[in-house]
């Protein structure tokens, strides 16, 4: 049998497989629980959680489309003190590797959220979902004003210390995502999360007004994965040495390849666990196989491989 | 927290059989031993399309009725509507195709430990899971009475043999093409003075459950309901197919209709905030 390094590393965090949820897309991990072993992934990367409970949109909260779906969920949650209580234990006890997400209406919210977990021992990194309206800010995105999502990454990395790796999780609705990119590792960021959803929206034709409660959604799914290969292509090309978490609908092991080759360290997967509860474990099998495949002994090789020099391409 | 869908599993299960009944498709479905786990009320989720298609959702329908010792070995029973892209092609596929299903998914119907008596309503096809609760519940020794309404008489779905497992059977249609005219919620107050009724069960479309929490809600009988929202996932994990929820404090949360549904106390259900931002 060829033998195969599979695993994969984020900041200083050595991950046994690249293959982890997105975030919004598990819960916390319970529900697909019952699919398959959750330590047989990479992580789970839990659902964004916030300070406070959080009740979220009104329905309908979901429309699907073609060979995609857009959501607007507005962060329902437990908030951060009963998740740190019920849902890290719940994790910890499955052996699950876990990347907390978090989420912020100011950038003060994101530093007292990092408070709180930087006394929880067994995480294994956080990601800062920056793609949430700041509330002192006209509702502007953190992620689509670059001073903005400095400024939370760097409130994040003084409060946690040195330690644990930060994964800042950027939107696609951005006009030059590199220099967002650029900002936040510079403030701070170990790594990044690439593609948040696109921001959509769908008009029911017999009510004749927006379908969704929240009228604008986050488009997923494969309809999305040539922005997210792109996006996580650019990034990389411009920024070689951070570690990228690729997604935006990886549904196959051929999809999670092209993430890796654009370079990827890890992908996740998030819409294609609705549609297959045990889509994680396939893609994770299908990725091994095609990299065996290609002659790759270990999946670091495989990453950001479509960047080589031609001439090198010629002589393969 | 006690397992989420613990009886779930995903498998590849053929089409027995595929029949047009009115306007519906009965679809019977090859589900082995599973078949032993599914209770009325539980719901099973299909892939559609095929592997190329653009469908990237699966499709939920309540598990109307389940065979464990058919000659088939397990057997699941569906009713489909094709009023939709992906039920349009679920009703298409026939005998010996082989569907993607995830199942049993969701809560169940309760089902009372003494004999009582109990209403049954169902709107629509709305109608179907409550025959095989019906044989559970007469089973159980369990007066069962029925009532079904629909905007006409081809939405009504009532199988012959349905009428097997039921005291009675009354059928309302608002244009009266068949049976009474009228709505199902009609006659529900003086049925359960009537009968003693100490549960209603009922299953149907949304509005039809909240008028008939307005009726229950003002005598002594549970209301037990099966509800239907939007769903991407039917497991739990996306969170969008939520509906206002009272707890046990007075508190509302919004509660996912998959897992903690679709089986769900109607008196706790906040109709008059369904669709609504707390």
């Amino acid at each position: 049998m060829t033998s195969l390094d599979f695993s994969t590393t984020i900041g200083n965090t050595w991950f046994p497989a690249p293959t982890f949820t997105a975030s919004g897309c598990a819960s916390s991990g319970r529900e697909l629980a019952q699919f398959f072993p959750l330590r047989e992934m990479g992580g789970v990367v839990t659902k964004s959680v916030m300070s406070k409970v959080r009740t979220g949109r009104a329905t309908p909260r979901m429309a699907e489309t073609p060979s995609g779906m857009l959501n607007s969920i507005g962060l329902q949650g437990p908030g951060i003190d009963a998740f740190i209580a019920k849902d890290i234990p719940y994790l910890l006890e499955q052996k699950a590797r876990i990347i907390v997400s978090i989420a912020g209406e100011t950038v003060e919210e994101y530093s007292t959220l990092a408070r709180k977990l930087r006394s929880v021992s067994g995480i294994s990194a956080i990601e800062v979902n920056i793609s949430c309206p700041n509330v002192e800010n006209r509702g502007l995105v953190f992620a689509c004003d670059p001073e903005a999502s400095r400024r939370v990454i760097d409130g994040v990395r003084r409060t946690i210390g040195g330690e644990l790796p930060i994964i800042a999780k950027l939107s696609p609705d951005v006009t030059d995502l590199v220099s967002i990119a650029r900002g936040v590792v510079d403030a701070g960021a170990d790594g990044l999360a690439l593609i948040n959803t696109v921001l959509g929206m769908v008009i029911n034709v017999d009510t004749m007004r927006p379908h969704l409660g929240g009228k604008t959604g986050g488009l997923s799914g494969p309809a999305i994965r040539p922005i997210a290969v792109r996006a996580v292509y650019q990034v990389h090309a411009a920024l070689p040495q951070v570690p990228i978490l690729g997604m935006g609908g990886v549904a196959s092991g051929k999809d999670a390849l092209e993430m890796i080759l654009a370079g990827a360290s890890g992908v996740s997967i998030g819409t294609a666990s609705f549609g297959n509860p045990t889509a994680i474990m396939k893609i994770q099998s299908e990725l091994k196989q095609l990299l065996i495949d290609r002659g790759f002994t270990s999946l670091k090789q495989a990453i950001g491989y479509a960047h080589r020099p031609e001439a090198e391409q010629d002589n393969d | 927290m006690s397992q989420i869908n613990k009886s779930a599993a995903q498998l590849l299960a053929p089409i027995v059989s595929n029949k047009k009944v009115g306007q519906y498709h009965q679809i019977i479905i090859n589900v082995g031993d599973l078949a032993n786990l599914c209770k009325p009320g539980n719901f099973v989720a299909i892939n559609v399309g095929g592997d190329s298609s653009s469908m990237i959702l699966r499709r939920a329908f309540a598990i109307s009725r389940v065979s464990v010792n058919s000659t088939f070995g397990g057997t699941m029973e569906i009713i489909a509507a094709p009023h939709g892209q992906g039920s349009k092609w679920l009703c298409a596929q026939g005998e010996g195709v082989v569907l993607d299903i995830v199942a049993p998914l969701g809560t169940a119907f309760g089902i009372p430990t003494e004999p009582v008596s109990v209403l049954l309503v169902g709107g629509g096809y709305g109608s179907a899971p409550l025959f095989g609760l019906a044989e559970v519940l007469n089973a159980r020794s369990c007066r069962v009475d029925m009532l079904l309404g629909a905007s006409t008489a081809s939405k009504i779905y009532a199988p012959m043999e349905g009428k097997r497992a039921v005291n009675s059977m009354r059928i309302y249609t608002e244009d009266g093409s068949m049976g009474q005219v009228g709505r199902v919620t009609d006659p529900i107050a003086e049925i359960i003075k009537d009968l003693d009724i100490a549960v209603v069960y009922s299953c149907g479309p949304m509005a039809m459950l909240s008028a008939i929490t307005k009726i229950t809600d003002s005598l002594s009988v549970v209301h037990q309901c099966a509800v239907e929202e939007a769903m991407a996932c039917g497991i739990g994990v996306c969170m969008t197919c939520v509906l206002p929820v009272e707890n046990e404090d007075g508190t509302v949360s919004m509660l996912r209709s998959c897992i903690d549904g679709p089986v769900m106390d109607g008196s706790k259900v906040q109709w008059s905030l369904v669709g609504k931002q707390l």
